[in-house]
């Protein structure tokens, strides 16, 4: 048995939310949170825990820009972010470039796209 | 190609020398060793245009000043220069004080100084309002000013490459040869020839007289520190005020600049490096303390930025200004300390003449002694500025919000004699990133612009030549 | 002269809101003046997400948030010039700008929108001792480097704040592949959102220093290292505690002052606290007619709350151009014990809407309440599990509740830790 002490992140309020884990690092209790995003927050980061991942991509044939910011459409796992990070700088997207652009689908299997969030001409 | 004279060093000093010589059928070159004109001592001092009561009497101190500051009005004119004339303070604390600032006088007086008066408390509170309650009198110098000491050396630079002079930049001088009747200067610009050389290396003008084998001069760096606050509180001293000085200077002072702002200090200390312009916490502190004993009101909230300056004191404490006795082609002009800026104009004139006695010097048919006016947006009224965007549009987009600079400025300053090649030479030439905000708003625009009119990436420009870069590579 | 009802300076979150609000409310003539090449402001380049949660429900990246009103301006007949800087608003309302395209340009507007944004507190005000070289920028414009522009800033980095921005950009130059060494914050506790302190630093293992400031920089081209110092509770740096960093770049984030200079120039006298102007419940000025909102009046944690205080003013500019804006005798507002300032400064008594009461806290309180209280009558109270000066807060005061209140009396919020 584990007992992990977080910082709620769902909201600016931020409960000290104590997870209990078992030995398969299943959560067996969630004490502190004052709502339900913050069970689901605690149970989450102690077993998979994911990042919105936010970064830019190369563009090529831009009018002006070089880059242009991008996001994964979900979260992707904690861990992966510096890989996916690499997948992401290899890659480049054509311009003329809109918001909601695929640049990299399904990236590393994650299940998380990788959209543009800005347009470039 | 060997040309007739070789300057080494373009300050205020070197630079009015080269504007000077610029008159004449020589061939003249300007070599720098930053990326930039007034890299060192010139980029940071009072910018005080002195009365002349401070150096003794018989010196070339006291005789130079007097001569240049007599000059400086008609100079900054033909520049187009901001100079004003707001006269100086000392200001007594004291009776014993009050002694001082009446020797002072006496001392001016015979330096030929025009327009001293000991004024008494009441006198000194009427035409400086914010001066401490503690002051019980001063020495007033009506024929005292500011001027931008960078601005007066950029305009002379710009007006001796109009005239023919060549500004050599990143030329740092590593060693002299004489060969027969001409030197070759072994630079990193690669090797340059001239029949005379004219030390105006500042600082390290007594390591350049030692490559020509002159060993006679010693340049102690003393560093002095300063703070500079914003506009708002420009007014807070209409002349600019001294303290009764030392002997290391003039003491802590707080004066308007020719912009506007408010600017305090000069500590002074003597330092081992002579490139050392590190600010301290020390230094900092000190001038805070003792700014405030001659206007209470100073608070350094409004502090824009702090810098520092190195002055090159000579060990004989006076100019050194003449043929080298080891060298008989090398021309010094070192130990241009306080008040250089002043003198400099009288400087350029001695330089002239000593230079005269080995070299002819006939007069251009074409010369022009002056400097066409820069655009500054920001001093014209709705009219002007609309007249000015038809002509050219490049007028109608401000880069620097806190200063009202235009992108047509910045090119101007760019495309200038001897123009700005990073960051901060825009913000010399233009005052784009000199504000409140310091460049955080237009600091990339300027880069993207100079990167753009040299034709180089973003990141190859610098901020002061050197090292000195401001991004890297590529993200992507 | 262009004639138009409404000007509304700076085309961020903030004017963009309240130009398209005021146009919901009827207001037909609109023009937007964005001194950027851009409508978005600052949102352009904070490319992280997080934005949007309050008012969409969901959780964008600046762009796109800025990206949904642009859109929602596209489609309609407001006039946008970009790349357009305001030089003066007279006092008749008059506002003059100039552009590479029109030239010098004068606008007679009914009413202004002053939504000017924010700018960072640079290196100067904060009196760093030190060499004057490369390497020293405000976390904004690093931001914009990577960002906008695609270079990398540095690669060895210390931040200064540890605000919103600094904390995002130490894990925005982190993904980059730069070692961000360490965030140095003077304060006692951060200034920014424990959400980014976990997922900007925590998740890094890049420390945060608290009680600790940079006291030099060393350098003589680029920066070479940076000198840092424990503080005392006055904040002063503790001789014996210096530390030398090496590192390329010092980030700062030390704040925001909202960009008053066209405010101030125009005569508008500025709230000591938040450096913006004095308005009352619909944002107006103390100028007939001006308006303010966002950043220029007080500095956001959120951009959603900039887009609600936006559409605030927008419909009080609305009302103004249609002559039905109230205006009566005012209440004032204060903050006291721990309350640092209420905005807005004023409420007319004859308020026609309940108002927010927006304000920030000085400290870090636990389990505190919030008391309003107007001539030693508590008219509200709210607990509060957590108040951290980082956050903005506020409550809501009932229009009936207003309508009661003496004129000229003082509404003041307290903290009851």
């Amino acid at each position: 048995m584990e007992k992990r002490e977080l910082v709620c992140v769902a909201c600016p309020l931020g409960c000290p939310i104590t997870v209990t884990l078992d030995d398969n690092n299943n959560v067996t209790d969630v004490t502190g949170n004052t709502c339900k995003r913050g069970d689901a927050y605690a149970r989450t980061e102690c077993t998979s825990p994911t990042r919105m991942l936010t970064t830019t991509v190369k563009v090529e044939g831009g009018k002006k820009a070089c880059v242009v910011p991008v996001k994964s459409s979900v979260p992707v796992p904690k861990g992966m972010m510096m890989e996916c990070m690499e997948a992401i700088n290899k890659s480049s997207i054509k311009a003329p470039v809109k918001i909601g652009d695929v640049v990299i689908k399904n990236i590393l299997d994650t299940g998380a796209d990788i959209i543009a969030t800005n347009n470039a001409e | 190609m060997t040309y007739d004279v070789a300057i080494v060093g373009a300050g205020v000093v070197g630079g009015l020398i080269a504007r000077e010589l610029s008159r004449f059928k020589i061939s003249v070159a300007l070599l720098e060793k930053c990326n930039d004109v007034a890299m060192g001592t010139t980029k940071a001092n009072s910018a005080i245009v002195h009365g002349g009561f401070d150096a003794q009497n018989g010196t070339l101190k006291a005789e130079l000043n007097v001569k240049g500051t007599a000059m400086m009005p008609e100079l900054c004119k033909k520049l187009s220069v901001p100079f004003k004339n707001n006269g100086s303070l000392v200001v007594a604390f004291s009776d014993d004080e009050m002694e001082h600032v009446k020797a002072l006088y006496e001392r001016g007086v015979k330096n030929g100084v025009p327009g001293l008066s000991v004024i008494d408390r009441d006198e000194l509170r009427r035409i400086e309002p914010n001066i401490s309650d503690k002051a019980v009198g001063a020495l007033l110098c009506e024929s005292a000013g500011i001027v931008c000491p960078y601005e007066l050396t950029i305009a002379a630079v710009e007006n001796a490459v109009t005239n023919g002079v060549e500004f050599i930049r990143n030329c740092c001088v590593k060693g002299i040869n004489r060969v027969a009747d001409e030197y070759v200067l072994d630079t990193s610009a690669g090797e340059i020839c001239a029949k005379f050389i004219i030390n105006a290396a500042g600082n390290f003008s007594d390591e350049l007289a030692k490559m020509a084998g002159d060993d006679s001069i010693k340049i102690i760096p003393r560093k002095g520190e300063y703070y500079l606050l914003d506009k708002s509180v420009g007014n807070l001293a209409v002349h600019t005020i001294f303290q009764c000085p030392n002997e290391m200077g003039k003491g802590i002072l707080v004066t308007p600049t020719v912009d506007g702002n408010l600017l305090i200090g000069p500590t002074a200390i003597n330092i081992d490096k002579k490139d050392d312009t590190e600010t301290t916490p020390e230094g900092l502190a000190e001038i805070v303390e003792k700014a405030l004993k001659s206007v209470p009101s100073v608070s350094v909230r409004n502090a824009i930025t702090s810098f520092a300056g190195v002055r090159s004191h000579p060990e004989t404490d006076d100019f050194i200004i003449g043929w080298s006795e080891k060298n008989d082609r090398f021309l010094n002009v070192a130990g241009i300390e306080s008040p250089g800026l002043s003198s400099a104009p009288a400087i350029a004139i001695r330089v002239r003449e000593i230079l005269g006695e080995k070299l002819e010097l006939s007069e251009k048919e074409s010369y022009t002694d002056t400097r066409e006016e820069p655009v500054r947006f920001r001093h014209m009224n709705d009219e002007q500025r609309a007249e000015l965007i038809k002509k050219n549009s490049a007028y109608g987009r401000i880069v620097c919000r806190c200063e009202t600079i235009t992108e047509g400025e910045i090119i101007d300053a760019i495309k200038a004699p001897a123009g700005a090649r990073d960051v901060d030479g825009v913000k010399r030439r233009t005052r784009a990133g000199m504000g409140r905000c310091q460049g955080g708003f237009c600091g990339s625009k300027v880069v993207e612009i100079l990167a753009r009119e040299l034709g180089v990436p973003m990141n190859e420009i610098t901020k002061f030549g050197g090292e000195s870069k401001i991004i890297y590579e590529r993200t992507k | 002269m262009l004639d138009f009802d409404l000007a509304v300076v700076g085309g961020g979150p903030a004017g963009m809101a309240a130009a398209l609000e005021a146009r919901e409310n009827g207001v037909e003539k609109i023009v937007v003046l964005e001194r950027a090449e851009t409508l978005g402001g600052i949102l352009e380049q904070c490319i992280h997400t997080g934005f949007g949660l309050h008012y969409f429900g969901e959780e964008l990246s600046g762009p796109e948030y800025a990206g949904r009103f642009m859109k929602l301006l596209e489609d309609t007949d407001i006039t946008v010039k970009t790349d357009t800087m305001v030089l003066d608003i007279a006092s008749d309302n008059t506002v003059t700008a100039v552009n590479k395209k029109d030239g010098l340009i004068k606008i007679n507007a009914k009413a202004v929108v002053l939504a000017m944004g924010c700018r960072e507190r640079p290196r100067g005000a904060l009196s760093i001792a030190g060499s004057r070289c490369s390497g020293i920028m405000t976390a904004g414009t690093a931001q914009k480097y990577v960002n906008i522009d695609g270079y990398m800033p540095g690669h060895e980095v210390v931040i200064l704040g540890s605000g919103d921005i600094g904390l995002i950009m130490a894990r925005r130059m982190t993904l980059e592949g730069a070692k961000v060494k360490m965030v140095c914050e003077l304060m006692p506790y951060s200034g920014g959102l424990t959400r980014n302190i976990v997922q900007c630093l925590d998740d890094f293992g890049i420390p945060l220093k608290l009680s600790c400031t940079v006291v030099a920089t060393h350098g003589k081209d680029r920066l070479e290292g940076v000198t840092i110092a424990k503080v005392d509770e006055k904040l002063r740096p503790i001789p014996g505690t210096e530390e030398y960093v090496p590192c390329d770049t010092l980030m700062l984030s030390v704040g925001l002052i909202p960009e008053n200079e066209l405010s101030k120039n125009s005569g508008l006298e500025l709230d000591r606290i938040t450096n913006g102007p004095k308005v009352d419940e619909y944002r107006e000025t103390e100028h007939k007619g001006v308006f303010a909102c966002g950043n220029v009046l007080q500095v956001h944690d959120l951009v959603d709350y900039v887009t609600e205080e936006s559409q605030i003013a927008g419909l009080g500019a609305a009302k103004y151009i249609k002559g039905e804006k109230i205006s009566s005798e005012c209440v004032s507002t204060q903050g006291v014990d721990g309350v640092r300032y209420i905005v807005p400064q004023r409420i007319n008594c004859k308020t026609d809407s309940d108002v927010k009461l927006y304000f920030r806290v000085g400290a870090v309180f636990n389990n505190a309440k919030i008391i309003v209280e107007c001539g030693g009558k508590e008219i509200l109270s709210k607990k509060k599990k957590k108040l951290c000066p980082g956050e903005m807060e506020y409550v809501t005061l009932k229009q009936s509740v207003i309508n009661e209140l003496a004129a000229n009396s003082v509404v003041t919020v307290r903290v009851e830790a």
